[in-house]
């Protein structure tokens, strides 16, 4: 008999314990006081995972400068990235976990696959890593505006119609080839036809869908991992995998949810399709507002409610919004900041920007808990939000957000709200709030407007 | 057999793990559970290396995933620093 332990035995047991790590990992990240640890304990996981796994490994060499190459560049970025671009990062990561399990497919396909089944995971494996490879290069690049592609351009079109047919072609790789002999390179042409088919597949998706887009992205990510460990019969890589594919399936019903639509709504239709029924066309009175006379009104506001959109982020207004909230406080007054999930362009994307420039969490609220007792806030500051401050939601059954759950500042004694110009939000849907009478515009870049009421509480 | 039978029962775990989550966290668990994609680390470690192509297809599979990894939790860590009650 042989006592010595095998090295395949000790491995599994290994993965076990890290299995384990992750569960509770993620499960603490789920909470404001456990998250830091949570993300520590999934980190250990990850650590003795890999750990295990480079017992005994074919060619030590090559793979550990992968490692360390890879370890370099991915602290580089993490480090150097400013707060305000996490959302193109995270994308940007994802994308290169999906390229990793592309890989992995390809390679385990030249090994030659031994069983129809061996083959249909294959190429299930392939397709969901290399679209969630080149899906994610898109969304990052959509995200840092370097690409810049209308929906209803030629490009578009070809590339959602290579989308369509790279679908076609997995399922005939892996339900009509195995029958035939193949006579020509159909591996090949899959692999192409994939990485096109990412394009294709968040190209016509516009950027207010872009938290939809970003958790499903993630959500294929952990999918892919899992199918990459049932190739390779490695529990761990499915245990974590499914972790994410369930993660990144919660927020992205989170996010359909908040946007009032089906997920194959937001990927397949878009706002564009939904036909401008808008008889409605809702013009009446602006009442634009100065600087000096909105100061006048928040000082003698006692509660206010600070709406962030995504217009904060792109005017990068979020320290002067702090500011704002810390002067108002000092004054007297009840300051607390409205989030509405799918403001920006990531989940969450608001309370980043606002935990980046100091603003405490308790203060940040969700629209169930700010609607209710939104009759007695009385200056709700509505910054670059547009659709999800749009009362057409509640009120008009004819338009095109209906029924979405919004933050209903129109309720507040008065709105203020800052915008560029009278350019309609995401939705292309005209704003009735705009209208109302107790709401005062007030024009011009939200982060100067916002110094300039800060320079005059200073003063 | 038994290993799809892990894959849904984790599935189910996932689901039943992570469906409330207060909306702060959003972006550090969708950041949090990217790094933990990166696992796929373990499994191009594995890959068979017989050949110029293989070795190749290993060597990168190897360096993404780890560039996943490393990037992932490090983000996912400074994002969580800057929460913080007052």
């Amino acid at each position: 008999m042989d006592f010595a332990i095998d090295i395949p035995t000790l491995q599994n047991i290994t993965y076990i314990i890290s299995s384990v790590l992750f569960i509770t990992g993620i499960k603490m990240l789920g909470k404001e006081s456990t998250a830091v640890k949570g993300n520590f304990l999934s980190a250990v996981a990850m650590f003795i995972a890999v750990g295990i796994t480079c017992i005994g490994l074919v060619n030590p060499i090559v793979l550990f400068s992968g490692i360390l190459l890879g370890a370099i560049i991915g602290s580089f970025i993490a480090l150097k990235v400013k707060m305000t671009s996490i959302p193109e990062m995270v994308a940007l990561f994802n994308g290169f976990g999906g390229l990793a399990t592309f890989l992995i497919a390809w390679s385990e396909f030249n090994n030659g696959p031994d069983s129809f089944f061996q083959s249909a995971l294959v190429m299930f494996t392939l397709a969901i890593g290399g679209i969630t490879f080149t899906g994610s290069l898109i969304a990052y690049g959509k995200l840092s505006e370097k690409i810049n592609i209308a929906k209803t351009s030629i490009i578009t079109k070809i590339f959602t119609t290579i989308f369509y047919i790279s679908l076609a072609f997995l399922l005939y790789s892996v339900f009509i080839t195995p029958l035939l002999i193949p006579t020509f390179e159909f591996f090949t042409v899959l692999l192409v036809l994939v990485l096109l088919g990412g394009i294709g597949f968040v190209l016509p998706i516009g950027g207010g869908d872009m938290p939809v887009v970003i958790s499903l992205l993630n959500s294929f990510s952990g999918i892919a991992a899992a199918f990459a460990g049932l190739l390779l019969f490695n529990n761990v890589l499915i245990v974590a995998g499914s972790l994410v594919g369930a993660s990144g399936l919660i927020l992205t019903v989170i996010m359909a949810k908040a946007m009032n639509r089906s997920i194959s709504n937001i990927l397949f239709v878009g706002y564009a399709s939904s036909s401008p029924s808008s008889s409605s066309e809702e013009q009446g009175e602006i009442n634009p507002i100065s600087v000096s006379d909105a100061y006048l009104i928040l000082e003698n506001a006692s509660s206010v409610l600070i709406v962030p959109g995504y217009g904060m982020a792109v005017a990068q207004a979020q320290h002067t919004v702090r500011e704002l909230g810390e002067l108002l406080e000092e004054n007297g007054t009840d300051v607390k900041y409205g989030i509405h999930p799918v403001a920006g362009r990531m989940p969450g994307h608001m309370n980043v920007l606002l935990a980046e420039a100091n603003v405490s969490y308790d203060v940040l609220a969700e629209p169930d808990d700010v609607n209710p007792t939104m009759d007695v806030v009385d200056v709700a500051v509505v910054i670059g939000a547009n659709d999800v401050v749009n009362p057409s939601a509640t009120e008009e059954p004819g338009s095109p957000i209906y029924g979405m759950p919004i933050i209903e500042v129109h309720n507040a004694r008065t709105v203020f709200v800052l915008k560029r110009s009278m350019s309609s939000g995401f939705a292309g849907v005209q704003n009735p709030l705009f209208f109302k009478s107790n709401t005062r515009m007030l024009f011009g870049d939200a982060k100067e407007s916002i110094s300039g009421l800060v320079s005059e509480f200073k003063d | 057999m038994l290993l799809g039978f892990v894959l849904i029962l984790s599935i189910y775990l996932g689901l039943e793990l992570i469906s409330k989550v207060p909306s702060t966290l959003h972006t550090p668990l969708m950041s949090g559970a990217n790094a933990i994609s990166g696992i796929a680390l373990v499994g191009a470690l594995v890959l068979s290396q017989d050949g110029q192509l293989q070795t190749t297809l290993a060597f990168l599979a190897v360096f993404f995933a780890s560039i996943n990894v490393f990037g992932g939790y490090l983000v996912t860590n400074r994002m969580l620093k800057m929460f913080k009650k007052k």
